[in-house]
C-alpha cells in the first residue's frame, strides 16, 4: 500500500477533483470580459447606433431610449446632448442609459455567482482551493451593495418595454413620401428576438420572482398573482440560459445595427 | 472482473494519510460496496459510517475524487477507473477516524432556529384549512435527509470556518421550510441576517449541485429569503411604507 501526502490546508486551485472544474469559470471570464469590453467600446463611439437606410428604423439597444441624438435619429428631447453635460467632456447617448442594465446584470444572482467564481476565485469553483483567507461575503461593503438588486430591476423593466417598442418600430417600414408600410427585415426580427430575450431575463429574475408573490405564503388567496408566479418561476428555472441568450443577442443586435449603418451588411427586406 | 484502487484516507483529527487499496469491482457495485469490500479483505479497522444503503439515511457522505457525494449512490462504473479513486471524508467538519466525521455541529446549529408557530386554529376542533398549492414550496424543502454534503461543499464554512457565523445551506433551508409555511407567524428574518449570516452566501449554488434530493437550495430557498431579508432591512421605499402605513 502506498502512502501519500496529507491534505491538510486547501492552496489556491488545490482540490482531488479530476474534471475539467476549471472551464466553467474560465468561459464565464473570457464571456462577460468580451461583452464588458466590446460594449465599452461600443458605448463610446457615439455613431453608427442608427439605421434608416431603405425606410428601416433599427436602433441599437445600447443607445435605446435615444434621449439625445441627430435630428434624423427618435431622440426624445431636441438636441445632441444634455445642456448639464460638460463641453469638455466627451459625450455619448449610452452614457445616459446603459447603468441601468448594466446594473441589473451585476447585481443579479445568477451572474454574481458566476463572477464571483470567474473574476475573483471566491471559490474558483465547488471544492476548490481558494486564493484568500478573509472572506465577508455580501454583510458589509462593498458587497452589501447587491441588495439593490430591485432598484436595478424597476428601470431594467421599463427598458423592455421600451426596446419592444423599438421592435416594433422595426417592423414598420417608412417611404420617402412618409407613409409607413407593416413590413419585416432581417433587423426586425434581430429586435424583436432582442426584447424577447431581454425580456425572459429581466422578467424571469429572481427579484422579479419575489416582487410577484414569492414574499407571501400563501398564493391560493390570489389566483391571478399565483398564475404569474408560476409563469415568472418557469422562467427563473432557466435564468442562466435567459442570462447568456440576452447577452449574446443584445450584443449581435448592436453589431447588426452598426454595420448596417455603416454600409457593411446589407438588410434584407423579407416583406 | 477489473481491479481498480481506491485511495482511501486514514486518519484522525491529528492527521493521516491516503492509502491505495487495489479491489476487485464488479457491475453495478457502488463506492460503498468496495468501501466495505476494503474493510472485509483489506483493512478491518477502516472507519465509514453507513447505514440504509438506498440513499435515504444521509450517513455515508464522504468526498469521491474530490466530489461532495453519498458513497451508495456513486457507481464505480461512472467514475474513471484508469486512475485511482479518491475516497475522503467531508472537509468541512473535524475528522474523527478515516472517513468519519463529527457532524454534531450541525445538531447545535439546528436547535438555535426558531421553531415552527401555527397561527390560531381555523376550526374549534383545532385544526386548520391549509391549500396544497400553498405548502407544495415548502414541501420540497422535507426532502432533505440531512447529509450535509450541501454544507460541506459550502466555501464559508470548508474554505472560511465561518461556523459561528454562518448555519450554512442545509440549515437556510430548514428556516426557509418553517419561514414560507403557510400557517407558521414566527419571524426569523432578523435572525436570518444577524446570527444565522445569510449575508455570507455568495450565491455559487455549489451545494445545489451536490444536492443528491435535487433540491434547489440556492434558487428556492436561500435566494426567496435573501430578499425577504432585503424587504426588512435593505429596501428604503419598503421601509418608509411601514412607517406610514405602521406596519
Amino acid at each position: 500500500m502506498a502512502s501519500m501526502r496529507v491534505l491538510t490546508q486547501r492552496s489556491f486551485g488545490e482540490t482531488s477533483r479530476r474534471d475539467t472544474w476549471w472551464v466553467q469559470p474560465m468561459v464565464v471570464f473570457l464571456g462577460l470580459s468580451a461583452f464588458i469590453g466590446y460594449t465599452t467600446w461600443a458605448a463610446f463611439q457615439g455613431v453608427n447606433y442608427f439605421h434608416d437606410e431603405g425606410g428601416a428604423h433599427y436602433l441599437s439597444p445600447f443607445y435605446s431610449p435615444l434621449l439625445f441624438g441627430q435630428g434624423n435619429e427618435p431622440r426624445w428631447f431636441a438636441s445632441d446632448r444634455p445642456s448639464f453635460w460638460p463641453e469638455w467632456l466627451i459625450f455619448s447617448p449610452a452614457f445616459l442609459i446603459l447603468i441601468g442594465p448594466a446594473g441589473m446584470r451585476f447585481t443579479c444572482y445568477y451572474y454574481r455567482g458566476a463572477y464571483y467564481k470567474a473574476f475573483w476565485a471566491d471559490p474558483p469553483s465547488c471544492a476548490v482551493g481558494e486564493p484568500r483567507k478573509s472572506y465577508w461575503g455580501e454583510n458589509r461593503l462593498p458587497l452589501i451593495f447587491q441588495n439593490a438588486h430591485r432598484y436595478f430591476f424597476y428601470p431594467a423593466a421599463i427598458f423592455v418595454l421600451i426596446l419592444t417598442y423599438d421592435a416594433y418600430c422595426a417592423m414598420w417600414f417608412h417611404s420617402p413620401d412618409g407613409d409607413a408600410q407593416f413590413g419585416m427585415g432581417v433587423g426586425s426580427i434581430v429586435l424583436a428576438l432582442n426584447a424577447l430575450f431581454l425580456g425572459g431575463y429581466t422578467f424571469g429574475c429572481h427579484c422579479s420572482r419575489h416582487l410577484i408573490g414569492g414574499y407571501l405564503d400563501c398564493l391560493s388567496k390570489a389566483p391571478v398573482r399565483k398564475k404569474c408566479y408560476d409563469c415568472v418561476s418557469s422562467l427563473n428555472n432557466r435564468h442562466m440560459q435567459w442570462a447568456w441568450v440576452s447577452l449574446v443577442w443584445v450584443a449581435f443586435t448592436d453589431v447588426y445595427v452598426r454595420l448596417c449603418s455603416m454600409g457593411v451588411w446589407t438588410d434584407w427586406r423579407i416583406f | 472482473m477489473p481491479t481498480v484502487t481506491f485511495r482511501v484516507w486514514r486518519g484522525d483529527s491529528e492527521g493521516g494519510d491516503y492509502q491505495d487499496y487495489p479491489t476487485e469491482v464488479s457491475e453495478g457495485m457502488v463506492v460503498l460496496d468496495a468501501i466495505h469490500d476494503i474493510q472485509a479483505q483489506q483493512a478491518n479497522d477502516l472507519a465509514v459510517r453507513w447505514n440504509c444503503k438506498a440513499g435515504k439515511c444521509g450517513s455515508c457522505s464522504a468526498e469521491i475524487n474530490g466530489q461532495p457525494k453519498l458513497m451508495c449512490m456513486t457507481r464505480i462504473s461512472d467514475l474513471p477507473i484508469d486512475e485511482p479513486i479518491t475516497v475522503e471524508p467531508m472537509r468541512a467538519f473535524p475528522s474523527l477516524r478515516d472517513l468519519v466525521t463529527d457532524v454534531s455541529w450541525n445538531y447545535e446549529v439546528k436547535k438555535k432556529i426558531k421553531k415552527f408557530k401555527p397561527r390560531d386554529p381555523d376550526f374549534e376542533d383545532g385544526t386548520w384549512n391549509i391549500q396544497q398549492e400553498d405548502v407544495d414550496r415548502v414541501q420540497e424543502f422535507r426532502k432533505c435527509i440531512e447529509c450535509y454534503l450541501c454544507q460541506d461543499v459550502c466555501h464559508v464554512l470548508r474554505e472560511h470556518q465561518k461556523h459561528d457565523e454562518f448555519i450554512g445551506p442545509r440549515f437556510l433551508v430548514y428556516a426557509a421550510s418553517l419561514e414560507m409555511h403557510p400557517l407558521d407567524v414566527e419571524d426569523r428574518l432578523e435572525d436570518l441576517k444577524k446570527a444565522n449570516g445569510i449575508g455570507y452566501c455568495n450565491i455559487t449554488k455549489c451545494c445545489t449541485k451536490v444536492c443528491p434530493e435535487h433540491i434547489t437550495i440556492t434558487d428556492n430557498a436561500i435566494i426567496p429569503l435573501k430578499e425577504r431579508v432585503v424587504d426588512r432591512y435593505y429596501d428604503p421605499i419598503k421601509k418608509l411604507l411601514r412607517v406610514i402605513t405602521g406596519g
